[in-house]
């Protein structure tokens, strides 16, 4: 590692603790709770660019995993250890990612969007099922003792990890196969990239931070039925966030995240029937006006000043 | 429900995918544009049959003709002004399809959230031609089969269309080869307006018949779209013929598992036989090779 880059993981580390900290000063309940959807969206939004950002593939299918990490905690939520429901959410993240990995990452482009959002619906309709025909009922009270001071720790704690494993993926040839596979499959085959190998080791580990994420997130709601827990505006925001900020840079996400967060937050408070409206308006002007996300927008600014200095 | 019932059932649910998808694979076969608000524009036009029928007393038939240029008008001019840009800026190269699906995904919210403002997120519906008719001993709606007789008819006149006109001809030349069209002096941006035009007007008679006989609701277009995307990558992209047979394949089964295990899997039934044709034929049951 050179020193600049010893200086930027300190300073990574640094920010980190101080956030933290943060809640000592921070007694709102509305704001901590403002900071939660935050850190929500940039694990998800980084966790999905963490497979689709180099890969260029467009998944939708973030809510398939969220939920089933909901789903987890709601089911095993009251019986076992906190750590114990984590690790089966990740396991359960684990098994089904493998499975839908292995079977439809030969899809590309387009096929793979249109099967990552049928995922999502297909997730919710068993689930649905399950509910009504095994159990009986089809929603569920959570009952966890977590504190909400918890699950901002927590969240900050995986934002902290996908964010260091990304930066370590990146320097590494795994993480050059991905960017070829970007740029173009056929050639990435040709060199000799086991690209499926790439593609599912990636596709799972983001679908195990997502699952782990959602598990995190449930005892936010008390409780919870396959419409909450799978809802699809989940998959559209994470997506809209990380490609508005740069699905590419390793702070790209979070560059997407804060402001969309903090913007549906106003207009969900403001607008609360107009919001899909405004939710379509947003995603046209980030691919008519800035279609390299805003890494790439600040990254044009600083080469100009560069060239001109 | 026995053998005929579940034959026709099937053929009707069958038909109206068929014909769905088919103005979706026009789209995306020839424009290159995978049109995720196509839902949308068909749940627009049930929403105008709606008030049209029950508010003015037009009958929806007459209503049908009427949206054909309608449909092709709205769809026609959004290609032209909302991805006319996007196409120029992709140069050919694969940003276009992801540009693309952002772009018409804004659109589906726009579109749905217009929708639910102005009528709320209610189901709506109309009686037209809801007496029984009797076929081979059992019972079918009327309206139903008439969607049956519509659904053969367009999609039959399409293919005569596209398969015996020369402007058949220069469309299935661009969703062929779109990159050598235009040394046998096609315009293949004309072209492919024309195409997203035609699927328009596709859609908006559908939009129509659906109206006819489904209750419907604001938030329903995302449905529609996803089984005729499923219909289309299933038939093989750009393909009438693989559309009515995928539709056919998919109405059957979903008519299958509903009348015999049950009908909340019908969704799920639709994903597996999905999966299952791409994982035997990755591009589709009547696909070429490699797009």
């Amino acid at each position: 590692m050179s020193r600049k880059e010893v200086l930027i993981w300190a300073l990574c580390a640094i920010a980190t603790a101080g956030l933290a900290l943060l809640p000592r000063w921070l007694t709102d309940e509305y704001y901590l709770s403002l900071l939660i959807s935050i850190l929500m969206y940039c694990v998800l939004a980084t966790s999905w660019a963490l497979f689709s950002g180099p890969t260029r593939y467009i998944s939708l299918a973030t809510v398939a995993f969220f939920g089933l990490g909901a789903y987890v905690t709601a089911v095993f939520g009251e019986s076992l250890p906190w750590i114990a429901v984590l690790g089966i959410a990740a396991g359960v993240g684990l098994v089904t990612a493998l499975l839908v990995g292995l079977s439809t990452l030969r899809l590309s482009g387009v096929y793979f969007v249109i099967f990552s959002f049928g995922l999502a619906e297909l997730v919710k309709q068993l689930v649905t099922w399950w509910e009504v025909n095994i159990t009986k009922d089809l929603g569920r009270y959570v009952f966890v003792e977590i504190t909400t001071l918890d699950i901002y720790w927590q969240l900050l704690a995986m934002l902290a990890l996908v964010l260091a494993l990304r930066a370590l993926i990146n320097r590494s040839r795994l993480g050059l196969a991905l960017r070829v596979i970007g740029e173009d499959e056929t050639v990435a085959t040709h060199v000799g990239i086991n690209t499926t190998r790439a593609k599912v080791l990636l596709f799972t580990v983001s679908a195990v931070f997502i699952t782990i994420t959602g598990a995190i997130m449930a005892p936010r709601w008390t409780y919870i039925d396959p419409s909450i827990a799978f809802a699809p505006a989940i998959s559209f925001q994470t997506l809209i966030m990380a490609l508005l900020g740069g699905a590419g840079a390793l702070f790209g996400p979070i560059l997407g995240a804060v402001p969309l967060v903090l913007l549906f937050e106003y207009l969900g408070a403001n607008f609360p029937n107009h919001f899909s409206i405004l939710l379509g308006l947003v995603f046209i002007v980030i691919v008519y006006f800035i279609p390299q996300g805003l890494s790439g927008v600040i990254a044009k600014i600083f080469a100009k000043k560069g060239g001109k200095a | 429900m026995n053998f005929i019932d579940i034959l026709l059932a099937g053929a009707m649910l069958g038909g109206l995918y068929g014909l769905v998808a088919m103005g979706l694979t026009l789209q995306y076969g020839v424009a290159r544009i995978m049109n995720l608000s196509y839902g949308e524009f068909l749940i627009a036009p049930a929403f105008l049959a709606f008030f049209a029928v029950s508010g003015w007393g037009i009958s929806p038939l007459l209503l049908m003709l009427l949206v054909i240029p309608l449909g092709f008008a709205v769809q026609w001019l959004i290609y032209q002004l909302l991805l006319t840009p996007l196409v120029r800026r992709a140069k050919g190269g694969p940003s276009l399809e992801v540009d693309s699906i952002l772009a018409t995904f804004g659109m589906l919210f726009v579109v749905q959230g217009i929708m639910l403002v102005s009528f709320g997120g209610d189901y709506h519906s109309y009686t037209y031609l809801s007496d029984t008719l009797e076929i081979l001993g059992s019972k079918v709606a009327a309206n139903r089969m008439l969607v049956l007789v519509v659904a053969l008819v367009l999609g039959g006149g399409l293919y005569l269309l596209l398969t015996r006109t020369r402007a058949g001809a220069v469309v299935r030349a661009v969703a062929v080869a779109p990159q050598f069209a235009h040394l046998v002096g096609i315009n293949v941006r004309s072209t492919a307006a024309l195409a997203y035009g035609l699927g328009g007007a596709l859609i908006a008679v559908c939009g129509v018949m659906v109206s006819m006989f489904l209750p419907f609701s604001a938030s329903m277009g995302t449905m529609f779209a996803m089984k005729a995307l499923i219909v289309v990558i299933m038939g093989g992209v750009g393909n009438l013929m693989g559309c009515l047979v995928a539709g056919m394949l998919l109405g059957f089964s979903e008519t299958l598992v509903a009348s015999f295990i049950d009908p909340g899997l019908t969704l799920a039934v639709n994903y597996a036989v999905f999966l299952l044709v791409l994982l035997f034929k990755p591009t589709g049951l009547f696909g070429r090779a490699a797009r």
